[in-house]
């Protein structure tokens, strides 16, 4: 009975992790068509901040619930500093051109802000696991889950509401829709495109650094997580759908399960069973299960 | 998908006579690149084997880029060809030069043409993930795999010829000799892939696969070949690189590494065989030193430039001289 719970428990954890990673990947890729590689970097931002913050943070002696509070306001300022800049800065200048070009101009991106960040925060691992140890422990029957890890699947679970609520219910949601449907209907209505995009894209970015943050505390922040987590990222939006929020929770569902029966039944597998489940799904539905099929213009 | 129209409009005699022109040029930089190798020095030895080797892979990824795919994947082949290099020495004891560089060919197209056959449906950024999904799970398989040395990964063997085992300098020096005649070679094949009737199909492709269709030609055989193409160079290069660095690694699967290919492409530029050869020594030159003076920055170096290329040169260098005599005469 324990490893069937196991299994589930981590792979919910694993997949809330993932999706609110995959949740900002998806949205600026449905917005704007930009497949964004540099979302590593936003999340790379994000642990980086959050880490050496709260490394501050417990040096000062203040309360230390309110600790979570700053995880979360590093993010969003990280967020929207990095997210500002790149879309201001550099993709301004290349909007329009084909969507592959596009995937080189966002990696260009990525390799600048691996170094700018080791120029900032240097080359030794950070450390925040007090935001981690605080919250304690649970037992369900003989297994023992960190607190903190439950609590993050309760924000990926309250970030899809939101958004699903943001994109379904109101009115900056349905200007989005149309935007996703027809750019160009969409400003040919009036729509300002523009400043849509930038929204998108500091949106986007905010939820990238916002799963860095929250995962700062549960591991060492070193160079190079951010090239590890876009892969992955990758892999749960391409299952899910490109452009769909729906699809990235059930690719990082689908994900977190298959990672987690394979850590706990053949480890060996533990990488490959991921892009094995996604390269299925391109098999089967190139496009990924919930993302509507193109047509084919001539 | 519309850049580059103007090669596909121009008709096929036009480009006879610059055709043979470009090949006696390829020939005759290989023949001096072969009669320099007594003369060149141990760290630049290296340096050129290696750069030929990249060469080999971006050979074949400005084929698929023709042809308007971008695999962000090859590491995929470069690994299978290192590794096979290396098991061939370590777990078969073959020393021989040509069985080794056979078996990687042997293993890179079998593996190609599986995958080619589930790629060449694919077009865009669904090509470019999808190569990028299959290189990643051989890397997951590698890192987990303790018989293969797992993350460190294994030496490799030092080759022999004919029974005959070069040591140290020699050694290295034919290795040289052997990679500038494969990669001088490829890039012949590949000039003359390009002009032949299937590389005319690759820029269809590339403009409108439809009308490819209508004109009765399996646009996804064209895009299998070129793909079976592409995987084959990659594997010679990663068997060159293993058999020069004498060893071989996970990494080499990465999609860094496969990144990295994609972006001495575009540094060379696409509308030559031989940007892809200045493309990879380049980046070799600029990678060693900018390595030895600031490891840093090495990568912000290279996204900068990166964008730089994007945003003012998207042919390449390549291009350069042609604008900047544009630029002068106007």
């Amino acid at each position: 009975m324990t490893l069937p719970l196991a299994i589930a428990m981590d792979g919910l954890i694993y997949a809330s992790w993932l999706f609110i990673i995959a949740a900002g990947l998806t949205l600026i890729y449905g917005v704007m068509r930009i497949l964004n590689l540099a979302h590593g970097s936003f999340y790379a931002l994000g642990a980086y901040a959050a880490a050496s913050a709260v490394a501050w943070y417990f040096t000062t002696g203040s309360p230390p619930l309110l600790s979570f509070l700053l995880l979360a306001a590093c993010a969003v300022g990280m967020g929207v500093v990095a997210g500002l800049a790149i879309e201001r800065g550099i993709l301004r200048l290349v909007y329009g051109r084909d969507e592959v070009v596009m995937i080189l101009v966002t990696y260009g991106v990525l390799l600048i802000l691996e170094d700018v960040i080791k120029l900032i925060w240097g080359v030794n691992p950070y450390y925040a696991y007090q935001p981690y140890t605080l919250l304690g422990r649970t037992r369900i029957e003989n297994l023992s889950l960190a607190n903190y890890d439950l609590a993050l699947v309760g924000l990926a679970a309250l970030l899809a509401l939101l958004l699903g609520l943001l994109l379904h219910r109101t009115r900056w949601g349905k200007l989005l829709q149309v935007v996703i449907f027809d750019r160009e209907l969409g400003a040919a209505m009036g729509i300002d495109v523009a400043r849509v995009f930038t929204t998108t894209f500091v949106l986007g970015a905010i939820l990238g650094a916002l799963a860095g943050a929250m995962t700062a505390p549960s591991l060492s922040v070193a160079p190079g997580i951010g090239i590890e987590v876009i892969v992955l990222a990758f892999a749960v939006v391409v299952i899910g759908g490109l452009g769909s929020v729906t699809g990235a929770l059930v690719g990082a569902l689908m994900v977190g399960l298959a990672r987690a029966s394979a850590v706990h039944l053949y480890p060996e597998l533990e990488l490959f069973v991921i892009y094995a489940v996604m390269g299925l799904v391109l098999a089967f539905r190139p496009e990924g299960l919930f993302a509507p099929p193109a047509a084919r213009k001539i | 998908m519309s850049q580059g129209s103007e090669a596909v409009a121009a008709p096929v005699g036009a480009h006879r006579s610059i055709h043979h022109w470009g090949e006696w040029w390829l020939v005759a930089w290989g023949v001096l690149a072969l009669a320099a190798t007594p003369f060149v020095t141990g760290f630049w030895l290296y340096l050129f084997t290696i750069a030929a080797a990249k060469a080999l892979v971006v050979l074949g990824l400005l084929l698929l880029m023709r042809t308007g795919l971008v695999s962000f994947g090859q590491g995929l082949y470069y690994a299978v060809g290192a590794y096979t290099v290396g098991m061939l020495g370590q777990l078969a004891g073959v020393q021989e030069l040509g069985l080794l560089l056979g078996g990687a060919l042997l293993l890179g197209g079998v593996t190609g043409a599986i995958i080619g056959a589930l790629l060449c449906r694919y077009r865009g950024i669904f090509f470019a993930m999808f190569s990028l999904a299959v290189s990643m799970i051989l890397y997951g398989v590698l890192v987990k795999m303790e018989v293969l040395g797992s993350t460190d990964g294994f030496n490799v063997v030092s080759p022999a010829m004919g029974g005959w085992q070069p040591e140290g300098d020699l050694g290295n020096r034919l290795l040289f000799a052997v990679a500038m005649v494969l990669v001088f070679g490829a890039a012949l094949v590949a000039r003359r892939y390009r002009y032949a009737p299937i590389g005319r199909y690759c820029e269809g492709v590339k403009e409108n696969e439809l009308r490819v269709e209508y004109l009765g030609v399996a646009a996804r055989q064209v895009v299998w070949v070129t793909y079976l193409g592409a995987a084959l160079l990659a594997a010679t290069g990663g068997a060159i690189t293993a058999l020069a660095t004498g060893h071989v690694g996970p990494e080499m699967a990465y999609w860094t590494t496969s990144g990295e290919f994609v972006f001495i492409a575009l540094l060379g530029g696409t509308g030559h065989v031989a940007a892809a050869l200045l493309g990879a020594v380049l980046f070799e030159v600029i990678y060693t030193f900018a390595f030895e003076l600031s490891p840093y920055t090495w990568q912000l170096i290279l996204g900068s430039a990166l964008l730089l290329i994007i945003l003012f040169l998207p042919e390449g260098l390549w291009s350069l001289p042609a604008r900047l005599g544009r630029w002068v005469r106007s």
